[in-house]
Order: structure tokens, then sequence, then C-alpha cells
């Protein structure tokens, strides 16, 4: 509310300004006219296909859902990510979090669950399957690791009649996502549906034979080789009493992956997960699971702090699995050689001007008795196989150099992907990398450039069917967030097997998918058609539209009807108007809901689905994202 | 008309007024107006104002009589009071309200053909009655919910959408509100909200007839390209006399009256207009200026716009007619109905 005397906003610009009529003579200073044609400026307002690192077509395939076409959902997903089934339950989800919905009610739509939704109700998709050919193309290739990354590696390589040879030292692939993601949270069912499907598309699989010298496998000729081998090395804490009491004291992903594998089918009754990230939430509820009966975890900072996902410490918590927060390991407690207790010291936060953290220990001493310790504290990438005399470079912390774009390291013809290249990360970046990897390949093969990238595909096509009808649903749900039913928890803590969430059925989908705002469909704005009348203006639920003085960026933000602070999104700024203004939109909190298209007696809005596809070394492997481009 | 509601959900950020309150909660339902309609703009200046002055919605009053402008109360203050009446009948309408109760801030909007053509007697009675309310008229020189005749206030150089030629001049309802003893007379246009918010938040704080003229093309039937009254021509006719700043509180501001540059009205509820003038404005405290300023853009053809004409010492009705300061539902019936005794004796002091 203004209460001192502001001057008015300029008002028109009419005889007594002098008439600005007519396009811009490059005079008026301000933002130049958004380019719409670049390819990423709407990609950008597809929150949750922007923040994934593998650019899944999201608002498609859950209408694809609400339209109960779940095949062709997971096709969609199957050829961005190659793992619906398997991400659609343990993805981290980097696209819920940038979800727009979020921002304009507290939670994103359900958008991992959804995925899940495609892969439970798809049916038998393998006709849907891309054909390999019956000719090799006389390349060969070795992936070393068969995790995600190398996985998709193989996926996308394969359709172009490449030789595929897989080295993975355990008995079956799938990487960490089988070895250390429990199957309570993913079951093997699953994993091995889509794991297979890779293998089965014509993999030579090493199983069981680890790579002890990259030497050794270059000697072999192949024309590219692919390391994916991930961070297996789980850090250590050596602290009083760690040598002592080795015999119950495990690194997490070591013990996780002997679970996996059976090797460990119990755990003491008084278990201590010292931890704060998803390893440790996946620690504490599997020890319980295998017997433990007071199962804690203890982290070194506030609660708040903790690495892992909110979702994943719900699950734990609600298990029952108390987390002690602030406390710091000094010691192992060994009696009569058994490790009888962890000593922790309390620890307080305290942060500096520039909200920088620092621990400091409070004095005050705690111990917790326990008969085991689970140490999940982070992990490394570790390269004891690889030598340091072939043209492989590594940095100051032993970590290979690896390109951004093109995942290659310093020695041509190899390429690194997913946690083998900077560190741990999780599945949907080792799809990505393994993609990117792909394409490096193939032109590494081809005596192509491998700095030089496939353009990704667009297409921008109208949903106007008549003067208020979309060829989407454009009303505005309301709905809350749907919650994911779980199994009884009294039976799902008996059995490590039991699958804890059971996923939407088909109404609870129908609903969750309704939360969409369909962010693909655009708002597409035509200069030469608006009379400025503010009809759309007036009609937007979320004051995203302005027609206003053109200025600097910045004043121009701040001087929207709600200033757009979310520097994040961008604002949509037109060519200059008659009236010599320009429009402004800003996307941030855009429904999607197409009143301005509706209301726009000129037809200068309309809304138009934006599909956006990154590029693919093969088209058999992107042949349903194909069919929505030109 | 579109199938769907406007959403309930707002930008997180939207902020509130000292009642708490968002612009939207001065919504009301989604406009059923031609999609790009001028009146649609003024509907939304009219909720800016509102929220702006923090009015609380059921302390307004909001009537109208017959036609597209005349629907658009429907479209703002879904929680104020409201009477859609019969056509050119709203001034009387709200005069009944306003003597019943005095309490309430009157909205009247009307159309051009409304006002000027069925209702002209019934507007001219209400301003010379200075009855304290806001009367805008959404003028788009046609009967637009009838199709598109001429109104009374169409130019005669503007021919209809199919050619046809208009016979008669037009009536200039400004110059009528000014001649008939109107305190408060401005004009504007639905596509400049920097003008029109701030016109009629000085409009609802005037205490006596505040008359907006508001320049509201009718995308259907009167925005074609030898129209007057459509956003083109309007825009391109348009003249300022004058910015206006609507100031709601001016404690801590010193009012200064006319410096050369600018003048300043202290309004009754405390509040402040501040008028900056352009160098050949005329003073808006002056009625023949006014009237010789509108005639003379008319002249030129164009379209004086802006605050033309203020009294900051009328009087309204209720003044004049010195009732009582109570509005009648606060009036015990006892003092309302004070029964046959009383009544005898008025009889019979008129024998
Ligand atoms: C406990 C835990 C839980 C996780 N939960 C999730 C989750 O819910 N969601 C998520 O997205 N991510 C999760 N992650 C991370 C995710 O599993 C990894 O980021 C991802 O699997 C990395 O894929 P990758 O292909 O790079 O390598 P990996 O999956 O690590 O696969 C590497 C493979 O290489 C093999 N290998 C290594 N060295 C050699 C060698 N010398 N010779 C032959 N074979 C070798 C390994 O045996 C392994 O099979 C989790 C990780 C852990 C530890
Ligand atoms: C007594 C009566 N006579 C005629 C009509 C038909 N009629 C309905 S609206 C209208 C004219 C409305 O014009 P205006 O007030 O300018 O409103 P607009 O639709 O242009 O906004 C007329 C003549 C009527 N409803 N009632
Ligand atoms: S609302 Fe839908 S399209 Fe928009 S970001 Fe969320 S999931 Fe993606
Ligand atoms: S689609 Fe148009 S009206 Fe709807 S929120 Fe977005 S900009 Fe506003
Ligand atoms: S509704 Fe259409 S014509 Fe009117 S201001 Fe918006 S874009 Fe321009
Ligand atoms: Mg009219």
């Amino acid at each position: 509310m203004p209460s001192e005397v502001t001057p008015a906003p300029a008002s028109l610009p009419g005889k007594a300004r002098g008439n600005a009529r007519g396009p811009s003579d490059g005079q008026i200073p301000g933002m130049p006219p958004t380019d719409i044609n670049n390819p990423q400026y709407f990609h950008k307002v597809v929150d949750c296909q922007w923040a994934c690192p593998a650019h899944t077509p999201v608002p498609e395939y859950i209408r694809l859902i609400a339209q109960r076409k779940y095949a062709a959902a997971y096709m969609l997903n199957w050829e961005s990510n190659v793992f619906p089934g398997i991400l659609g339950r343990v993805c981290d989800r980097p696209c819920e979090p940038a979800c727009r919905r979020g921002r304009i009610e507290d939670k994103p739509v359900a958008i991992c669950r959804l995925k899940r939704v495609a892969a439970d109700y798809k049916g038998d998709v393998d006709g849907m399957m891309p054909v390999m050919p019956p000719e090799k193309n006389g390349k060969r290739i070795a992936l070393l690791g068969a995790g995600p990354a190398s996985l998709t590696v193989a996926r996308d390589l394969l359709p172009l009649g490449y030789d595929i040879t897989l080295y993975e030292k355990d008995p079956a692939g799938g990487g960490l996502m089988r070895t250390n993601i429990p199957s309570f949270r993913l079951p093997i069912t699953v994993l091995d549906e889509e794991v297979d499907r890779v293998v089965n598309l014509g993999v030579h699989t090493k199983f069981g034979q680890e790579i002890t010298s990259l030497k050794s496998v270059l000697d072999e000729n192949y024309d590219s080789v692919f390391v994916g081998t991930g961070a297996p090395r789980g850090k250590d804490l050596n602290i009083t009493g760690r040598a002592e009491a080795d015999e119950q004291i495990h690194i997490g992903i070591d013990w996780l992956t002997s679970v996996a594998f059976k090797h460990t089918e119990s755990v003491g009754k008084k278990v201590i997960v010292i931890g704060g990230g998803n390893t440790a939430m996946d620690c504490c509820r599997t020890a319980l699971r295998l017997g433990g009966e007071d199962v804690r975890v203890t982290v070194r900072s506030p609660k708040a702090d903790m690495k892992a996902s909110d979702w994943e410490i719900e699950e734990a918590e609600h298990e029952g699995i108390p987390i002690f927060d602030n406390h710091n390991p000094k010691e192992f407690v060994v009696e009569d050689g058994k490790l009888v207790g962890v000593k922790f010291e309390i620890m307080r936060a305290e942060y500096d001007d520039t909200g920088r953290r620092k621990l400091l220990p409070t004095g005050e001493e705690v111990t917790f008795e326990c008969d085991a310790v689970l140490m999940a504290i982070g992990q490394d990438n570790a390269f004891p196989w690889i030598e340091r005399d072939i043209g492989l470079d590594f940095n100051e912390w032993e970590q290979p150099i690896v390109d951004k774009t093109t995942m290659m390291s310093t020695r041509p013809g190899v390429f690194f992907g997913g946690d083998s290249a900077w560190g741990p990360e999780n599945i949907i970046w080792a799809v990505a990398h393994g993609h990117a990897a792909a394409i490096s390949i193939d032109k590494h093969c081809s005596g192509g450039d491998i700095a030089d990238r496939p353009a990704p595909g667009s297409n921008l096509v109208s949903q106007k069917m008549g003067i208020h009808e979309w060829s989407y649903d454009n009303d505005y749900d309301a709905q809350h967030r749907t919650a994911v039913p779980h199994a009884d928890l009294k039976i799902s803590l008996a059995n490590l097997a039991v699958e804890v969430e059971l996923g939407f059925d088909e109404k609870l989908a129908l609903k969750e998918a309704e939360r969409c705002l369909n962010c693909d469909v655009q708002t597409v704005f035509t200069e030469s058609t608006c009379i400025e009348c503010d009809a759309c203006m007036d009609i937007c639920p979320v004051d995203c539209i302005n027609f206003t003085e053109n200025d600097a960026e910045e004043p121009l933000r701040a001087a929207l009807r709600v200033p757009a602070l979310n520097a994040d999104q961008d604002i949509y700024v037109s060519d200059v108007l008659n009236t010599g203004r320009v429009m402004v939109k800003d996307e941030d909190v855009c429904l999607h809901c197409g009143l301005c298209a509706e209301r726009c007696p000129t037809g200068a809005w309309d809304m138009q689905q934006y599909f956006y596809a990154e590029t693919q070394v093969s088209k058999v492997t992107h042949a349903h994202h194909s069919a929505y481009l030109r | 008309m579109s199938y769907i509601q406007k959403p309930a959900a707002h930008h997180p950020a939207l902020p509130k007024n000292k009642l708490g309150h968002t612009r939207r909660d001065y919504e009301a339902s989604m406009s059923t107006l031609c999609a790009g309609c001028g009146h649609d703009s003024i509907t939304a200046a009219i909720i800016e104002a509102c929220y702006r002055m923090d009015l609380p919605s059921h302390r307004i009053a909001k009537v109208s009589g017959i036609g597209c402008s005349s629907k658009s109360p429907t479209y703002f203050l879904g929680r104020s009071h409201g009477f859609n009446s019969v056509h050119g009948r709203m001034p009387s309408v709200s005069t009944g309200a306003n003597l019943a109760n005095r309490d309430l801030v009157y909205i009247g909007v009307s159309g051009d053909g409304d006002t000027a053509s069925i209702g002209l007697g019934q507007f001219c009675h209400a301003v010379r009655r200075q009855l304290n309310m806001t009367y805008i008229v959404m003028n788009n020189g046609c009967y637009g919910l009838t199709k598109g005749q001429f109104s009374a206030t169409n130019d005669k150089s503007s021919p209809s959408k199919k050619g046809q030629a208009n016979p008669f001049d037009a009536i200039d309802l400004c110059q009528m509100a000014i001649s008939l003893g109107a305190g408060f007379v401005a004009r504007s246009f639905s596509g400049d909200k920097a003008q029109m918010v701030p016109l009629i938040e000085a409009a609802l704080s005037y205490n006596g007839f505040a008359f907006l003229d508001i320049l509201s093309p009718c995308v259907t039937f009167n925005n074609h390209t030898t129209s007057t009254k459509s956003y083109e021509y309007i825009r391109d006719h348009y003249q300022m006399t004058g910015r206006l700043d609507f100031v709601p509180q001016m404690d801590d501001i010193k009012v200064e009256y006319d410096t050369g540059t600018s003048t300043d009205v202290a309004m009754h509820d405390g509040s402040m207009l501040r008028l900056h003038k352009l160098d050949d404005s005329h003073d808006v405290r002056s009625s023949d200026e006014a009237l010789m300023a509108i005639r003379k853009s008319a002249a030129a053809n164009e379209v004086a716009t802006g605050l033309l004409y203020i009294n900051d010492e009328q009087r309204d009705l209720h003044d004049v007619l010195a009732t009582d300061g109570r509005p009648l539902n606060s009036i015990p019936m006892s003092e309302l109905c004070p029964g046959s005794d009383t009544l005898a004796k008025i009889n019979k002091s008129l024998a």
C-alpha cells in the first residue's frame, strides 16, 4: 500500500507524451525479445523435464497415464531413462523438487510414483521394443562394470550393430541397483526384467570377471572402452577400537552387497548405523529386517543437514528407527575383544555470517551400547586397477579427468560414466552419462568429432480445438498430493523381500495425474495481433502477464504486478507493442490453464504443446519420441 | 465464455492489503462477456481500486441497469451487496438504497445505452441530487448486449461495423454531468489502468456524485477500423489532461495547494488527490474551464481524459436534506414508525 506520494505508473503514451507507436526503432532500452526458437527456452519452462538428467518428457507421459495408455507412457520412459520400473521406485527424482506444482502449493506432483504406474500396468511391451540389426558393424566395445551407466551405453549402441562385451565382477548385472538397493524398495523381479531386457538385446556378458588391469583390456584392441565401475569403496573411520572391533564393524555398501547375495542373513540385536545419507537409511532398514531390535542411526550434523532424501528419512522413522543427530563417533568401546558400544561426543552447529556451518563439540559425551556397527559415511571412486602410465590422467584427488560433455578421459577411446566419473551420484545421472558416452563412442568409432553434439529435437503444436477447447485438460485441479499406499508394517518388517510401497492403483494414479499442470503446453505470444486490451492480464489467476515499459532485467522483474523474484525462472519478453510497451510474462508459477488464450480476442496467445527430445545415438531407441517430432 | 472456472490458486507471493485480503479476494464469478471486452478491464480496475483502498466488501453496494456493462458487477466484489435493476433505472434504485443506508459505498455501473438513452432522465436527477455514489459508465458507443446498435454516445463520424452512417451527434456525458452539477467528473479508457485505478480510488473516496465516463471498446460490434470507440482510435486520439495520484492517508503528507505544476485536493475521508498538471491543462476546480477543455479537445478530434472537474465543497444529498445521520436499519423501530398517535398528531397539524 503506497502511503506516500509516489508518481503514478507510466500511463498510456497518448498525445500528451507523444505517440510512441510502431515497432521498435532499436532506441528503447531494456531486454531484447525472448528467443522462443531457442529449443532450451521452452524446455526450461517444463521444470520437471529440464531437471531430469535424461530429460524424460514427464508431462506427456503423465497425460498418457491419465488416458490409461500405460504401454506408451512406459515406452517414452524406457527410451529416455532405460529403467522406468526401477526408477519409478527408487529414482532420486530431481524432477520433483523442480516441479512447478510445488511452488503453487506445498507438494509437487508424485512424478516418480506415476512412472511406476506406467511400469506396473504396461502389460506386454515386447512388441514395442526396437529390433536389433542382423548385421554387426564390425566395431567392438568393452563395457567395464554392469551398472546402469554401462547398461545404458549397451542399449544405445547395440541397435547400431556394435559388438558389446560387458565385464562384471559380480555374478549378475545391475550394479548397485542389485547389490545395494534393498529388495524391500526394489523387488528383484522388477530389477531382473529391466536389466535382462538390455542384456538380451545381445550383450556378451562376462559376469564374475573382475578387471584388474585396464592395460590388459586395452590390449584386446577394442574400438572403445567404457568404464562404468561405479564408486565401490566405502569410507572407513579410523578411531580408537576400530581394529579390535573389526569383526562387528561393517562398511555399509559391502554389507548391503553381502545381504543382497545372501552371504549375510543376520545382524546383531543392537545395531548402530553411522551416517546420514541414503546408504545409512538402507542399512538401518535392512538391519531391522535381519533381526535388529534396537537399531539407531547417528549423524554428526544437525538433522536438517542430513544428506538422505526426506522421503527416505520419513520411511526409516515410520519404521520406528530413531535418528540421533549431532553425534560424532569418538571411540569404539571394546571389552574382552568384543565391541560393546560406541562413544559419541555431542556436537553443536554454529553458523558464521556467510551461513557457513561449523560443528563444535559441546564437551558432552554419550555411549550407546551395541553389538554391530554399520558404517555409511560415503563412498569414493577408486581405480587401483588402472595403470597410471597409459595416457589416462588423474587429478590430485586421484580422480580420472573426464570431459563433462563427451565423457571421454584424456586417453582417446576410453570413456567414463556414472559414479566412476565424478564420484557417487544416482541412477538417473548414470543413465544420462551413458547416453552421452554412447554418442561419443559412436563418433569416435566412425571418425567424427566427438565435441560436435547432436542438436535436440523439438516441436511446438497448437492445442486449440475450438474457442474454449483444447486438446489437453486445462482445468486446474486443486487436489493435494496423493499418498502411496504402504504394505502392513508387520508384514514388511518380517521379510526383506516384501516391497514396502504398494504403488498407486489406477484410481489413485488418475487422481494424481490430474495434478500435473501440463507445463509443456506453452503460452506462445504473437506481438503483431495483440491489441493490448489487457484481457489476458486480468484473467491470469497467478498474475503472470504484464504490459509495461521495457527495462533492464532486474528493474523489469521488480516492476511486475507480482515481482518476478525467482531468478531461476525466466521472464518472457515480447517485442515492442503498438503503445511502445512490451508484454512480460513471468514463467515462474504459470498454471498453464490457457485462460489467457481463451480470453484473448485476437488469438495473440496460443497454447502450444512443446515436445522436447534429447537426441540419442540410435533412432530406433527413440522411435516413440520421434513420433512427436515433425 | 470459458468452460473452466478461474482457478482459486493464486501467486504465492500475492500481497495482502490491511484487511488481509489479496486482490483476488475482490473478484467474483468469471466474466461471460466477449473476450477482449473493455468492460472486463474496468472490472479489473475496480477490483484493484477496492483492494488498494482496503475496502471491506460487505460495506459496498453495486447497482446496475441492463447491458453488458450492467452485467459486470457479477464479475467483481463477489462478497458485496448488489442489485441488477431494470434498463436505465440504476439511478433511482441507487437513490433509494442510498437514502435508506448512507453508510455503504455505492458503485453504480451503467452503459452508454443504459445512461444516455433509456436512463437519461434518471441520470440527470441523480446528478442533480448530488447522490453520494460513484457512477461509472462503460462507454462503448453502442448497445453491446443487443448486438451493437448505435448508442447516443456514438460519434456522428463513426459508422457501424457494416458501414451504416450515424445521423446524430453524440451526447457527451461528461459535459452533461458538469452542467448538471456533478462534483467529480473524469474520463478514462479501459486500456489504461495506470490512469483508471487512481481515478476510481478518488471517485470512491469522493463525498458526493462522482461520475466516471470510461471509454470501453466493444470488441465484437464497435472495434472496427472506422469506429471512434475502438482500441486503436482511442489510443491515437488520447489526450491526457493531467496525471493523478491517489494518496490514501495524507497524515504525513503536506497538502500544497496549486503550486503551478500540481494541485492537491484533500478528501473528506482523510485521503488526498494530487493532480500533476500537464503544460496546457485547465484548472480542474473551474467548471467553465473544464467544459471548455472538453470541447476544445473534441473539436480537435481528441478525447480529453483524466480528472476533468472537481468541486471539493459539494454537499451530498443527505447533507442537503439534513437527514438523520444513521442508516434506517440502525434506527429503532419506535423512532422509524412512531405509531398511530404521532400520525394522528401530524394529520391534525395539517388540518
Ligand atoms: C545403499 C545405496 C542406495 C542407493 N539408493 C539409490 C536410490 O534409491 N536411487 C538412486 O538413483 N541411486 C541410489 N544409489 C546410487 C546408485 O545406485 C548409483 O549411483 C548407481 O548405481 C551408479 O551406477 P553406475 O553404473 O555408475 O555404477 P554401479 O551401479 O556402481 O555399478 C558398477 C558395477 O561395476 C562393477 N565393478 C566395479 N569394479 C569392477 C571391476 N574392477 N571389474 C569388474 N566389475 C567391476 C561393480 O560390481 C558394479 O556392479 C544408491 C547407492 C547406494 C550405495
Ligand atoms: C426496457 C428495456 N428496453 C430495451 C431493452 C433491450 N436492451 C437490453 S441492453 C440494451 C442496451 C444496452 O446498451 P448499453 O447500456 O450501452 O450496454 P452495453 O451492452 O453496450 O454495455 C437494450 C436496449 C431492455 N432490456 N429493457
Ligand atoms: S506440474 Fe507436471 S509438467 Fe509441471 S513440473 Fe510438475 S510434473 Fe512437470
Ligand atoms: S496459462 Fe495464461 S492465464 Fe493461465 S496461468 Fe499461465 S499465463 Fe496465466
Ligand atoms: S488478451 Fe490478447 S489482445 Fe488482449 S492484451 Fe492479451 S494478448 Fe493482447
Ligand atoms: Mg454500450
